[in-house]
């Protein structure tokens, strides 16, 4: 070998063989020792059906946009408790993503629990939610014109329906609904479900309280109803026609008594008849997910807005629903 | 140091069938290049659409998510491999005054890498998606593919430059040749799949997609530099010695700081805080090797200002502004408000396209007209630099507010559908700055037809530097 190539040699291969030795250092070695993360308590591997649904969403490219990775930071605990590494044990390949155009997935099955609002989500995310931006997927669903046995219609508004026939979802819109509903976070050992009496909402301005109850505060109420209940109920209190009830007028939200709404948004509600409307899509409990202040924010800025006025009530009341358990 | 020969003498009959056969296929590769550029930005700009109209086009081969892969990994390994694989082939070859080792191999590579371009295009557009890993989307056989006609180059550019006259190594042949070993490396890094499960992955990913950013695009790139910005300017590189500092820093720093990507998530909090140390460190390099550009063109302004140098000159400025900003984005403080928004779309559209992008095209007019023998028309290489920069300005700017506003709605705690609805401004925009960095490329694949097809013209001298020191 001449002194040329012995240079050549010396520069590429020291470089290479560096550039090798880092590559094991930062890449390898960390992928093969957090592989053997194992499984935090209550994370379970899916289901051959939820397996299914995640090959859905991988294939349609669902993590560009949604990440499934809570941080411990204030901004993300609208979306649950922080990951922690035993989540991730049965997750090949990862789906942490790094957009977050929508919103984090982690705990999708326990925020939005309805398979009917994932259906009519997926089929036309602007049916539920007007200012959506997610592409729709009806590639995912058929249309025929006379239901199969033991299937059932997804309730799609006129605007978005197909012009006559009903929407049912194919298998892989099936699996992929399953996963989603699949995506709960198991509750870390020491954390409870959620105390009672979490920390109130930010104190709002005092005269904005004059005419309320103690501790009542429209803004929080406002906020608490947007995260958690619009998504179905829309945020002008209107619902969905056929599909999620509106609180605008509604009797039960109007009634004298709280009772009936308080337990409705503790325990959930599932096939109640409204006027000639029954509905089929089930409201999940929010018992073990909101506190009693916060379910009495939200219930009082229910009834005290979009032309309801009910008497308001207190996180005393709410607490006395919850301890007479059905 | 060897100054880089430029036209060989070409008194045999064989060497000028040589140079004819290196001509072909740095034309080859930058036609390929090109057509998938037209291909991937068309994608991307319909991408960018979908996010005002997103029920445009509703169709599975048209949806977002199929195509926002088709864009990132067309741009990548479509558009920017090939074509400087194409400019560091000629450069291995004219820098070491000597021919080509394998015109045959260069061939069978650009078969290659279009091959993997074409399946991986196809597959991700009917929903098989490798694992939804950015910038790895394409299936696994599809990357040998590829990684194989990167193999095959740095085989082609070792065997080329053993071949030289001088016993020096040219610059640019360091950063190139090294530049595809380690390619090689984080590709095969990338495909083995045993230690690649749940959060192992997700710092295999953290390597995988900062070092084929850093350790395959960014050397490259500046191999490019180092032998063009010269050459157009008529001038020796302005240090030697700091290229070499810039080579060996960027090589330990670079490979440390991939986790960045990934800060706040359940890795190891030490892996991320060792990735935000050499994330700072990566500025020595960067500096250093913007310098040595920057202090190269001084002194050349009056001339710069009519040539395709403005392309290096907005690619320094590209690599500078973008690299800092990657080493701001990585401290946690700022990683609060900008990870997970638009702002990340913003930085990789700066890096991506105003350096690596556009120092292609530096590359490509500086060096294709003197193999050809045709000069594009200077009007309309002007119309392209100025839509491609006045594009790309308006879509960092517009998602580099957009993304900042978006991580603000969060923390002050907005529903979230508060913080998409915010945006529509911004993506107009970016549709807008995207729209017209689509048309600066329709403009540059005409220029690419002149300077291979077109009228033979040739190039106006190049005026010498007098009163600068050199």
């Amino acid at each position: 070998m001449n002194a040329a190539n012995a240079k050549l040699l010396s520069i590429v291969g020291g470089a290479g063989a560096v550039y090798l030795g880092l590559a094991v250092l930062m890449g390898v070695l960390p992928g093969a020792w957090l592989s053997r993360t194992p499984p935090g308590p209550g994370v379970k591997p899916l289901t051959a059906e939820e397996d299914l649904g995640r090959e859905v969403y991988v294939s349609e490219g669902c993590s560009y946009c949604h990440t499934q990775q809570v941080r411990p930071l204030s901004t993300d605990t609208p979306f649950g408790r922080p990951s922690a590494p035993g989540d991730f044990a049965y997750q090949t390949p990862e789906l942490l993503g790094s957009e977050r155009n929508g919103p984090d997935l982690t705990n999708i099955g326990a925020r939005q629990p309805s398979t009917v609002w994932q259906y009519m989500h997926l089929y036309q995310p602007r049916s539920v939610v007007p200012q959506s931006i997610m592409p729709a997927f009806p590639w995912l669903f058929r249309v025929v014109d006379r239901l199969p046995p033991g299937e059932t219609a997804v309730p799609i508004p006129k605007a978005y329906a197909p012009e006559h026939g009903f929407v049912i979802p194919t298998k892989r819109g099936k699996a992929l609904v399953a996963y989603l509903l699949s995506l709960k976070q198991p509750p870390l050992p020491g954390q409870k479900a959620l105390a009672p009496t979490a920390p109130a909402a930010p104190a709002a301005s005092a005269e904005a309280n004059a005419a309320a109850p103690a501790g009542a505060n429209a803004a929080a109420g406002a906020k608490l109803f947007a995260d958690r209940c619009a998504v179905c109920h829309g945020a002008t209190g209107e619902g969905v026609p056929g599909a999620f009830p509106s609180l605008k007028g509604d009797p039960v939200v109007n009634a004298a008594s709280a009772k009936e709404q308080i337990r409705t948004v503790l325990f959930g509600l599932q096939g109640k008849k409204i006027g000639d409307t029954s509905y089929s899509a089930a409201m999940p409990p929010f018992a073990d997910q909101l506190s009693d202040d916060d379910i009495m924010q939200i219930i009082n800025h229910e009834r005290s807005s979009w032309g309801n006025h009910a008497p308001l009530i207190t996180a005393k009341d709410v607490a006395a629903e919850r301890s007479s358990k059905p | 140091m060897a100054g880089p020969a430029d036209a060989p003498s070409v008194s045999e009959p064989n060497k000028a069938e040589e140079e004819r056969a290196l001509v072909a296929i740095f034309s080859a590769y930058t036609v390929s290049a090109t057509f998938w550029l037209i291909v991937a930005t068309a994608v991307g700009l319909l991408v960018a659409v979908k996010f005002i109209f997103p029920d445009f086009a509703t169709s599975p081969l048209a949806s977002f998510g199929r195509l926002r892969p088709i864009h990132t990994n067309g741009t990548f390994f479509a558009w920017a491999s090939p074509a400087l694989v194409g400019l560091a082939l000629y450069i291995a070859a004219r820098s070491s005054g000597t021919r080509l080792y394998s015109p045959r191999l260069a061939w069978i590579a650009l078969i290659l890498l279009n091959l993997a371009a074409l399946c991986g295009t196809i597959t991700l557009d009917l929903g098989y998606n490798a694992g939804d890993q950015e910038y790895r989307e394409w299936l696994w056989w599809i990357r040998v593919i590829f990684g194989a006609g990167i193999a095959l180059t740095t085989w082609n550019l070792i065997a080329t430059v053993a071949t030289r006259e001088d016993e020096d190594l040219y610059l640019s042949n360091w950063y190139t040749i090294s530049a595809t070993i380690q390619a090689i490396i984080i590709t095969l890094v990338a495909l083995l799949p045993w230690y690649q499960i749940g959060l192992g992955q997700v710092a295999v990913q953290g390597y995988f997609m900062h070092n084929a950013v850093g350790m395959w695009f960014t050397p490259i790139t500046l191999g490019i530099f180092y032998y063009a910005l010269p050459k157009l300017l008529n001038r020796p590189i302005y240090s030697y010695s700091l290229g070499i500092l810039a080579f060996w820093t960027n090589l330990i720093f670079y490979p440390i700081i991939g986790s960045h990507h990934f800060l706040f998530s359940p890795l190891p909090w030490w892996l991320q805080t060792t990735a935000i140390v050499f994330s700072i460190a990566m500025v020595v390099p960067v500096a250093g090797g913007s310098a040595n550009f920057l202090l190269t063109m001084q002194g050349r302004g009056d001339w710069m200002y009519r040539s395709p140098a403005m392309f290096f000159l907005v690619g320094v400025l590209g690599y500078f502004f973008g690299s800092v900003q990657g080493s701001v984005e990585a401290l946690r403080s700022m990683q609060q408000i900008w990870h997970l928004t638009n702002y990340t779309v913003s930085h990789s559209h700066l890096t991506m396209y105003g350096f690596v992008t556009f120092t292609i095209w530096g590359g490509i007019y500086a060096l294709l007209p003197r193999a050809t023998g045709r000069e594009p028309y200077n009007l309309l290489v002007g119309v392209h630099f100025w839509l491609s920069t006045v594009g790309m300005m308006i879509y960092v700017v517009a998602l580099g507010i957009g993304g900042t506003e978006q991580g603000l709605d969060w923390i002050r705690g907005a529903p979230f559908i508060e913080s998409v609805v915010d945006q529509t401004p911004y993506w107009l925009w970016r549709a807008v700055g995207g729209g017209l960095m689509f048309l600066g490329h329709l403009v540059f694949a005409f220029n690419v037809w002149s300077m291979i097809w077109g009228p033979v013209r040739a190039a106006e001298p190049v005026p010498a530097a007098a009163g600068v020191p050199a």
